[in-house]
């Protein structure tokens, strides 16, 4: 046969039928009774159904195939079109109208117009429709029943053809539904039904028989409509046990949800007929005022709150309650929850339940959201306008919404976009809030990444905690309550330190994480903390990279800011405590604290003696020097000193030792503090002259002081020489200190102090041997094991 | 390109699998399941910093002569897996990315209903039609 090109309206058509006949569902329609009822239907004489069917060549085949089928539904609309039969003519015949069988097939038709697209359609299907609009409908389907020349004829059941062809395309859809019911209804028991099509669908207004049934229907409807609706979808199968005997059985549950539905529907039955009338073609997704209306008191019970949102899992426990597959609830609710949130807003309850009843009605659920169940979020304006119309007009039942609501709501839907955007931040803000609830894998908020961090620094900073505080508290101590002060040695540190180690840096990072997460209640700001952080980290461990990392993962080490900002102060004791404790450990990296104070006087000295003195002589110039430091005081003694030093220094540094010495220093530890000391000594100076506070005179340059001992430290390379003459440098340093006064107990206590000084040296030296002894024995002992490797091959 | 689409749950057991040529689909069934090896080792791999951008592009996880399998893993251990045919031009890295980016968001959308129950194969329409959408103009 050839290619048959059918319009959509008549595939569907056809297939429905096709369908319909099948009843093997073999997919291919032997010339069952079904068939030929259908082709008796068709009102045709019986030598057109029987050229009919030879032109198909169904006769040839001996059965239908779904294209034969097809061919000889066109053939039937051709011939009831009054056109000859010719193959020819299959599909050069425009705008043929779908064939109409009489009875089951007017049903369909019937189904078609009325149905599926619009309550128009339905109420202009006349009696079909209307059932919930009842009364309007009881006109219109005098009005229809006019136009249908079935409807007598198909009384019980729905105005079939009354439609024209024109509403035909419309009607397709409902066909196939309305076969569907059809079947069912057969199954129901209504084989007479059948032909007639339950109109089914949803809005099987169509099914309302005309006046009488239409009447019974209108009061089942308005009588049941709410209440079967509203009592689940279970029962709304056995609510209409008597509108059985005014719809066709078929109706039975679906169409009695259907008539309750239309009856919830918009009642502009009167609107439908019109529009159906006029061709109108709608969206058979339309919600009518009345379902609408029906929609919204549901989601009232569920969510008081109308312009909220209602969770998914009262959502689904809702409409389980109708029975329908799990699968196809999914689906439903993939295309009514329009932002993906999770939750239903009003309108996108109001479109899942309208494709519940839809489905219900053995609609096919659409692919995508029809777009008169787009959320709308004037869906408020329109419930409000539902009152003003339902009322009247007499449900149409049709599905179609009031044409009122109708006109607004389709433009609505194009101001529903901005709204929509709108909406969706309260959507989102919501679904954040939903998805919360969700068990699902939503990770709105990707803090679960940053939580272990957060959980890292977390526990750092509150350790830090004390020793920010204490760091503060020690600034505040020495800087004597500015806060800026304080800070500016840190903040002068920081970079120090930063050049220092890449380590700073990935320690400043932890600690501005511990620090932003301590400090925000931190008074101080976030810069300090962290800075402060990174520089007691760093004073703890003094550029050692391991340690440097473990600061991460474990709380630092309490900083050793105390001594460190002790460098003259009397307490002395702390940094010789600090000096005593770091050195054990830490031969390299906390040497350079104590050395801070020592250098001071030290320089002064070294100014002296200079170039090479071996730490006896050294010791020797100590011991005399120290004399000579007693009667400067300790704390004016030690800014004495620091004049003094600089005084020294000054010329000192003209001297070549200096130079000497400083890189000799810088070896050592007491090269440190001393060369520190000497850049230092103008600022020390200044500080001095600014600090009034003994401590506090030592709090800013011990810090520089101390930032220069590490950089020393770790430029630091062994040289006994060097460390000798550093030390003898600083010994011979001592003694050129002039002495400010001359009390004897401001000369014991200095004196005391540089011993003590050098005894931090020595120590220090100690410490530093110490480590190029244990160097130069890790080297022995690599040396030995490649020679050990070397061995076996010597001996093979 | 691609031919073949994954998911699978955490328990690695696939939740929806999807090949474009219906025929020979088990090949393409095989690749994804040993494909999973390497998914682990890659993850293990990551797995040193957990919170290191979970949702991790694994990137291109073997070739072989006719395809590469690529990989992706969510927060919740959730891998999808593509396999590309090579023949064409090869499939720039951004486009891998946003091919995952694009089943990612239509698997969170999926796991959004209420009525899908994780653990499920997916039968989402919507994501069926995502999928071949990128199927289709892959190939």
């Amino acid at each position: 046969m050839e290619s048959l090109t059918l319009t959509d309206g008549e595939q569907k058509y056809y297939s429905d039928l096709f369908v319909y006949c099948d009843t093997d569902n073999t997919k291919k329609v032997a010339s069952n009774g079904r068939v030929l009822d259908l082709f008796r239907a068709a009102q045709l004489p019986s030598e057109v159904v029987l050229q009919i069917t030879e032109l198909c060549g169904a006769t040839r085949l001996g059965h239908f195939g779904r294209s034969q089928f097809y061919i000889a539904l066109k053939l039937i609309a051709v011939a009831q079109s009054g056109l000859p039969l010719r193959v020819e003519s299959l599909n050069s015949v425009k705008d043929l109208p779908l064939p109409r069988f009489v009875v089951a097939k007017n049903e369909q038709e019937a189904r078609h117009t009325a149905m599926y697209p619009d309550s128009e359609n339905q109420g202009s299907y006349q009696g079909v429709i209307p059932r919930p609009p009842g009364r309007g409908q009881v006109k219109k389907l005098s009005a229809h029943e006019v136009i249908q020349p079935c409807v007598p004829t198909v009384e019980p059941q729905l105005q079939p053809d009354t439609t024209s062809p024109v509403v035909s395309p419309h009607q397709s859809p409902p066909t196939s539904p309305h076969w569907r019911k059809h079947k069912r209804q057969a199954s129901g028991g209504n084989v007479e039904r059948q032909p007639v099509v339950v109109a089914g669908a949803v809005w099987t207004p169509f099914r309302e028989p005309q006046a009488g049934p239409v009447v019974s229907g209108d009061g089942m409807w308005s009588a049941n409509s709410p209440p079967p609706v509203q009592e689940s979808w279970v029962s709304l199968k056995d609510a209409h046990p008597p509108s059985s005997s005014t719809l066709p059985a078929i109706h039975s549950s679906p169409v009695q949800e259907n008539s309750s539905i239309r009856t919830v529907a918009s009642a502009t039955t009167t609107n439908e007929t019109q529009r159906q009338s006029s061709g109108g073609y709608d969206d058979p997704w339309k919600i009518t005022d009345e379902q609408r209306q029906y929609y919204i008191n549901q989601f009232k019970t569920i969510q008081p709150d109308l312009n909220g949102f209602i969770p998914g899992s009262a959502a689904k426990e809702f409409f389980t309650k109708s029975k329908l597959p799990i699968l196809e609830l999914s689906h439903i609710w993939e295309l009514s929850d329009f932002d993906k949130d999770g939750a239903l807003t009003l309108d996108e309850f109001c479109a899942a339940f309208h494709l519940v009843v839809a489905r219900k009605n053995s609609y096919d659920l659409p692919e995508k959201l029809p777009e008169s169940l787009m959320p709308k979020l004037i869906d408020l304006d329109d419930s409000a306008e539902v009152p003003d119309q339902a009322p009247d007009v007499g449900y149409s039942g049709s599905p179609v919404e009031v044409t009122p609501n109708k006109s607004p709501s389709m433009p609505s839907l194009n101001q529903t976009w901005p709204d929509l955007n709108q909406g969706n931040e309260q959507w989102e803000t919501f679904s954040e809030r939903s998805s919360s609830s969700q068990t699902l894998t939503q990770f709105d908020s990707n803090i679960a990444p940053a939580d272990p961090d957060t959980a890292i620094v977390h526990p750092v900073p509150i350790r830090m905690t004390p020793s920010k505080i204490h760091m503060q508290e020690m600034e505040l101590k020495r800087t004597g309550s500015d806060h800026t002060h304080p800070t500016s040695p840190l903040m002068a540190k920081p970079p120090d330190l930063s050049e220092e180690t890449k380590l700073a840096t990935s320690m400043k990072f932890v600690t501005a994480n511990s620090g932003d997460g301590y400090s925000s209640s931190d008074s101080y700001t976030s810069d300090q903390d962290p800075i402060t952080s990174v520089v007691t980290r760093q004073r703890s461990h003094s550029g050692t990279s391991p340690e440097g990392l473990k600061v991460v993962t474990a709380p630092p080490p309490p900083p050793p800011r105390p001594h460190a900002s002790h460098s003259r102060s009397s307490s002395l004791d702390m940094n010789r405590s600090f000096a005593a404790v770091p050195t054990g450990p830490q031969s390299a990296g906390v040497v350079a604290y104590p050395p801070a104070v020592p250098p001071r006087p030290l320089p002064t000295q070294t100014s002296g003696p200079h170039s090479g003195h071996r730490s006896d002589e050294g010791l020797a110039a100590h011991s005399t020097t120290s004399p000579q430091q007693i009667p400067e005081q300790p704390n004016f003694a030690d800014f004495s000193q620091f004049q003094a030093f600089a005084a020294s220094e000054e010329p000192s540094d003209d001297g070549e030792k200096h130079p000497e010495s400083l890189p000799v220093e810088k070896s050592s530890e007491g090269a440190g503090p001393l060369r520190t000391v000497k850049s230092d000594n103008q600022e020390e100076r200044a500080a001095a002259t600014v600090n009034s506070a003994k401590g506090s005179i030592m709090a800013p340059p011990p810090k520089p002081v101390r930032r220069r001992l590490k950089s020393e430290d770790e430029l630091q390379e062994e040289a006994l020489p060097l460390k000798s003459n550093v030390i003898a440098t600083v010994l011979a340093a001592q003694p050129s200190i002039p002495r400010s006064v001359g009390k004897d107990k401001k000369a014991i206590q200095a004196s005391i102090r540089r011993n003590k000084e050098t005894n931090t040296v020595l120590a220090r030296l100690n410490s530093e041997l110490q480590q190029q002894l244990k160097d130069l024995l890790e080297e022995r002992i690599s040396l030995e094991v490649q020679l050990e490797q070397l061995r076996p091959f010597s001996h093979l | 390109m691609a031919v073949c689409i994954a998911v699978i749950a955490k328990e690695n057991y696939p939740l929806y699998i999807r090949s474009v040529p219906i025929q020979n689909e088990l090949k393409f069934h095989y690749t994804v399941h040993t494909s999973l090896d390497v998914v682990e080792e890659k993850i293990s791999a990551v797995g040193k910093a957990m919170a290191d951008q979970r949702e991790l592009y694994l990137g291109l996880l073997y070739p072989t002569e006719d395809y590469k399998v690529y990989g992706c893993v969510t927060n919740s251990k959730v891998k999808f897996v593509i396999v590309a045919d090579s023949s064409n031009t090869s499939l720039r890295d951004n486009e891998i990315r946003s091919m995952f980016r694009k089943l990612h968001n239509s698997f969170t959308d999926v796991m959004c209903n209420p009525f899908y129950n994780p653990g499920d194969t997916i039968q989402s329409k919507a994501f069926d039609s995502m999928v071949s959408a990128m199927m289709v103009q892959a190939s």
